[in-house]
Order: structure tokens, then C-alpha cells, then sequence
């Protein structure tokens, strides 16, 4: 814990506590009001998933109808395609995001002279700052008919590829322009880490003799090992959500098939939003689907924390 | 001790690795930029890579002349300043008793604001909460409200508030200051640096914010501009919308995206150099568990 805050907890009982320290608590109680109203009422809201909600302010529903809407779902065969797809979004990403950035952090390290890699730091953080509608925007024109990609695959001799509207690229175009997005935003906790290792841990092995790749293997990794697990579980725990922003904005309805993941589905379901194919306004079923989102993800947020917290001894809580 | 021949060829690779990754960043900012001062024909033809191809500032003239764009902007910075004041106002009085160890019942409280980090209502329970219950619809408050406090921003204060040395305040103390007084005077002015951090990601995540405003403002005069973008976009303004005459609409229809978005995120590329320290800075107290 921090160092100069060492101020002892007194004993007995609450309310004498309470009564000494009552000006510090009344800091909370706004925030605590905010909490309760805009974190945990959505949470409780979540209720409608099992009761009928028939519009107007009551978040709460008016009757019990137990599981029908998860049964509902359960037969929805869009629901389960956008369950896979949302699966297989999220794990071929992290598949090739987590050891592109890991070696991308590596290889930043090695970069001898600070003013370079400063530069090549401050260029790879900006994509992370620019909004997704102007990230989606800019895939849009880079794979159009008349973008470079195009022009560039036409050059070759090929024919050009109708990228936005064919669901077999879809993957591609979410995987690339996440990585573009993230690269250099996602190295800097690993580059943290990297900072906080002794550097006589590295004065000593190249005594030994040992190389560069050697420090790397044997000294970087081990000692970014904490963060790597940390940032793993993150990101194990995230599988079940995607990019819904960006989904949203990219996605179609010819490439639905492809690209339609879990929270789209209850975006289209729940609000429509005027898209192809979206109902809107079932409000219920579409909780449904969101609060079994949800549970699986904080289902597996848990697990891979129990799973580090054994292995490795590090872990988020 | 003298760099050996594969270690100095593996500092050469690493160079090439490293300016690949800065052009592959850097060259969808330089399309859009080299399409947007382009002739339509040239963009049809696909001529355009590096540099603008019949150089021309008809869409930027047409797209500036008319109040459209700089009332959206208006709107983006209007919801920026309240925004920010609102988040960071509310994470300092929350992360503030948090930070203090001797507080008993934060036993209860740190979890309670944590948790809202793993689990959320979702979608459609925070949709009916905020258009429904709270009748925010159409209103600033439905963009700025909801997402005000965040636990990752109060984690992050609380471990700086941690950090601060206790002796200034129990000076403060001495001198007369009650809890009020040492939190305006002591501990505020000394936490500039992560009021400007989070100012900064508050900033951001506003400007860049076009999902919230999507699902909650109608009236189209308090769009923020990153929504007006998208619309243009997703095709939904036709160029005469933006003041296009009719010899200059293929002109303008071929161009407008790339102009939209090259106007819309210039105060974030042309800021961003300048402050990225800071935005860096918070990641690295956010990573040090409080």
C-alpha cells in the first residue's frame, strides 16, 4: 500500500467511526447515489430478462414469465450464429493480437536510442484516439472499389474484391483494423514492466555471456510474466464481448452471416435502430440475450483469474 | 564492449520492423488526407495513393461554408467542457474517502465500485433507464451522465490521492482545516497531474462518442459532430444537404467522407503529440494496483 498513508484503523465499535470520520463520508454520498442509480439499477434491470416489460419507466417489468425468453432464444438459430460468431471473432483476434503485441513491446525495447523509439511510440498510440466512426470510415475507403487496396490488387492483375459486402472478409477487415487500432496502446503496460526490472539482473547475465535474445528469453519475459497473465485474463474474459462499436458500423446486412455478433443482435433486437433486419422494441428477449452475455463472461473472467491465481500467482483481485 | 555482426544486423531488422509499423499506422491518415484535397476524378479512378491528384478545396470550402459543421463542432465542445467537469468532479469526491485506509467501511465500498468493472446492466436495461426511468431522452444529460464515473478512472485517482504524503495534510490540520477544506486546498492543487490525465481520456472519449448520442438525441441541431460524420458516412446526407450546386455534387459526394473525417479528428492528431505524455502517465497508475 501506499507509503505515507499509514494512518491506523481504529478499533470499536462502527457508529464511534462513523461518528469521528462522518465528514469524509459524506464525500460518498453522491457518488454512492450515482452508483446505485446508474451502475446497479441496469444491473437489477436485468430482471426483465425473466418478467414482461411493456414500456414506460418501470425498469422492473410487470409480470413473471420465468424462461420463456431464454427458451425463445435458445431456438433462434440467428442467436446461435451470432454466438459463434462473436466466439470466433474474439478468439482468432486475441490469437493474433496478443503475440503481435507482446513481440511488438519486445522489439520497442530493443530500440537503443530514446528519441526513436519515442517517435515510433507517440505514431503507434494515435490510431487508439481516433473515434470509430472515423476508424470505420477509413476502412470503407481503403478497401473501396476505387481505394488503394483495390487499385493496388488490380495493378497486380487480379480482379478487385468487394470487401465490405462479402462475409468471407469480414474477419480480416475487424482483425486488421483492430490491430492497427491497438498495436502500440496495447505494448504500453508491457513496457512498463519492462521498466521496473532490475538492470542488474542484465549487468550479470551478460557477464555470463548471454546474448540479447537470451536477456529477452530469460530476463524481459519472466519478469513481464505478471503483466502478460493480467492482461491474458482481461482479455479471456472479454471473449464474449466484441467490438460492438466498430462491428456495428462495419457490418451489413450482406454480411450478417459473417459478422453479426451477440450485442448486435440485442442492438437489433431491443432498439433497431432502423437497420435491415432489426425488429426493435423486443425489449425482454433482447435482455435476455444481452444478461446471457453477460453471466458467461463473468463466468470466464473468474475462471481465468482462479486458473493464474494457481499457476502463476498473479491475478486481477 | 563491441556489438557483435548478428546483433547489429538485428538492430537493422528491428529499424525496418519499426518504420513498417509506422508507415502501415500512418498511411490510412495520409490516403484520407491526399483524397479529400483530390478531384473527383482522380478519386473514381482510383489515382490517388500519396498525394492529392488534381489538387482541389471545393469540399473543404463547401462543407466550411455552411453553419452545419461548426455547430456540430459547437455541440461536441459544449458536451466536452460540462462532460468533463461532471466526470472529473465526481471521481475526485469518490476516489478521495476511498484513498484513506483509515475509513472502515471502504471494506465495503472499494468492492462495491469494482464490480461494476466485471458485470454491467447492458444494453437495453441501461437504454430503459436513462430514455425511460430517468427521462434524460434528447437531452446533454443522456450523453454525459451515464458514463460520468467510471471504476477504472476512480481506481486510478484513488491510488494517487494514495500516494500523496500524509504529513501535508495532518499540517493542514493543525493549521485548521477541516476535511472540506484540506480536500479544496490541499489535496486538489496537488493533484494536477492526474486531474489532467483524466481530463484528457474524458476529453476523448466525448469528442469521439457518436453511439450515445445515436440511441438518445433526435433533434438533429444537438448531434455532436462525431454523429454528423457518421451520417455522412453511412451515406445518409446527400451533398446538396452539405450546400453542394449542381455542377460541384459529384465533386463533393466523391470527397465528403474523407474531408468529414480529415476536419473531424485534426484537434485530436494536432493535440494528441502534446499531451500523450499524459494519457501514458495514467495507464502507468491505473497498472499499479491501489
Amino acid at each position: 500500500m501506499a507509503v505515507g498513508n499509514k494512518a491506523a484503523v481504529d478499533a470499536g465499535p462502527l457508529w464511534k467511526h462513523v461518528k469521528k470520520e462522518w465528514k469524509l463520508y459524506t464525500f460518498l454520498v453522491i457518488p454512492v447515489i450515482y452508483f446505485l442509480i446508474f451502475k446497479y439499477a441496469p444491473m437489477l434491470g436485468n430482471i426483465i430478462a425473466f418478467r414482461k416489460y411493456r414500456g414506460g419507466p418501470n425498469l422492473f417489468g410487470t409480470e413473471w414469465v420465468g424462461l420463456s425468453y431464454f427458451k425463445m432464444f435458445m431456438k433462434d438459430p440467428i442467436f446461435w450464429r451470432a454466438f459463434y460468431n462473436t466466439l470466433f471473432l474474439s478468439i482468432v483476434y486475441l490469437i493474433f493480437r496478443f503475440p503481435l503485441t507482446l513481440g511488438f513491446a519486445l522489439l520497442l525495447n530493443e530500440i537503443v536510442r530514446t528519441k526513436r523509439k519515442k517517435f515510433v511510440q507517440t505514431v503507434s498510440y494515435l490510431p487508439h484516439f481516433i473515434s470509430m466512426v472515423i476508424v470505420a470510415g477509413m476502412v470503407k475507403e481503403m478497401v473501396s472499389l476505387t481505394g488503394p487496396i483495390n487499385t493496388l490488387i488490380a495493378k497486380f492483375g487480379f480482379e478487385k474484391i468487394q470487401f465490405i459486402s462479402s462475409p468471407e472478409w469480414f474477419s480480416t477487415l475487424y482483425i486488421t483494423s483492430g490491430i492497427w487500432q491497438g498495436l502500440g496502446w496495447g505494448t504500453i503496460l508491457y513496457l512498463a514492466a519492462m521498466t521496473g526490472i532490475n538492470t542488474e539482473l542484465y549487468e550479470a547475465a551478460k557477464i555470463d555471456g548471454a546474448n540479447r535474445f537470451r536477456l529477452a528469453w530469460h530476463i524481459t519475459i519472466p519478469g513481464i510474466l505478471p503483466t502478460i497473465m493480467t492482461l491474458l485474463i482481461l482479455d479471456i474474459g472479454g471473449i464474449m464481448g466484441s467490438n460492438f462499436e466498430k462491428i456495428l458500423l462495419l457490418y451489413n446486412p450482406l454480411t450478417y452471416e459473417t459478422a453479426d455478433v451477440i450485442s448486435t443482435y440485442v442492438y437489433r433486437m431491443g432498439i433497431g435502430g432502423g437497420q435491415f433486419g432489426s425488429v426493435g422494441g423486443n425489449f425482454s428477449y433482447a435482455t435476455a440475450v444481452g444478461l446471457f452475455e453477460g453471466i458467461i463472461g463473468l463466468i470466464l473472467v473468474t475462471t481465468a483469474n482462479f486458473i493464474s491465481k494457481k499457476t502463476t500467482e498473479s491475478s486481477l483481485w | 564492449m563491441k556489438a557483435s555482426l548478428s546483433y547489429r544486423g538485428f538492430q537493422i531488422i528491428n529499424g525496418l520492423i519499426m518504420t513498417l509499423v509506422c508507415i502501415f499506422t500512418l498511411y490510412p491518415f495520409v490516403y484520407l488526407i491526399a483524397q479529400s484535397f483530390s478531384s473527383e476524378g482522380a478519386v473514381y479512378a482510383g489515382k490517388v495513393s500519396f498525394f492529392p491528384v488534381e489538387f482541389t478545396t471545393q469540399t473543404y470550402a463547401t462543407l466550411l461554408s455552411k453553419p452545419d459543421f461548426f455547430r456540430y463542432y459547437g455541440n461536441t465542445i459544449l458536451y466536452s467542457v460540462v462532460g468533463t467537469f461532471i466526470a472529473v468532479a465526481g471521481t475526485a469526491i469518490l476516489a478521495y474517502p476511498l484513498s484513506k485506509e483509515k475509513l472502515r467501511m471502504n471494506k465495503f465500498f472499494i468492492p462495491f465500485v469494482l464490480f461494476t468493472m466485471y458485470f454491467g446492466g447492458g444494453l437495453i436495461p441501461n437504454y430503459i433507464l436513462v430514455a425511460k426511468t430517468m427521462g434524460m431522452r434528447d437531452t446533454i444529460w443522456a450523453i454525459i451522465i451515464p458514463g460520468a464515473i467510471s471504476a477504472f478512472n476512480v481506481i486510478l485517482m484513488k491510488t494517487f490521492f494514495a500516494s500523496l504524503p500524509n504529513e501535508i495534510e495532518e499540517a493542514a490540520k493543525v493549521d485548521g482545516l477541516d476535511v472540506y477544506g484540506i480536500f479544496m486546498k490541499i489535496t486538489i492543487p496537488l493533484s494536477k497531474p492526474i486531474i489532467a490525465t483524466m481530463v484528457l481520456f474524458v476529453i476523448v472519449g466525448i469528442w469521439n462518442n457518436w453511439f450515445g448520442p445515436s440511441l438518445y438525441l433526435q433533434s438533429k441541431d444537438k448531434w455532436p459532430v462525431a454523429l454528423y460524420l457518421r451520417q455522412i458516412i453511412e451515406n445518409a446526407i446527400s451533398p446538396t444537404e452539405v450546400g453542394a450546386t449542381s455542377d460541384s455534387t459529384t465533386q463533393i459526394a466523391a470527397t465528403i467522407k474523407s474531408t468529414a473525417m480529415v476536419l473531424t479528428s485534426l484537434p485530436i492528431i494536432c493535440i494528441y503529440p502534446f499531451v500523450q505524455k499524459y494519457f501514458v502517465q495514467g495507464m502507468m497508475i491505473g497498472s499499479v494496483k491501489g
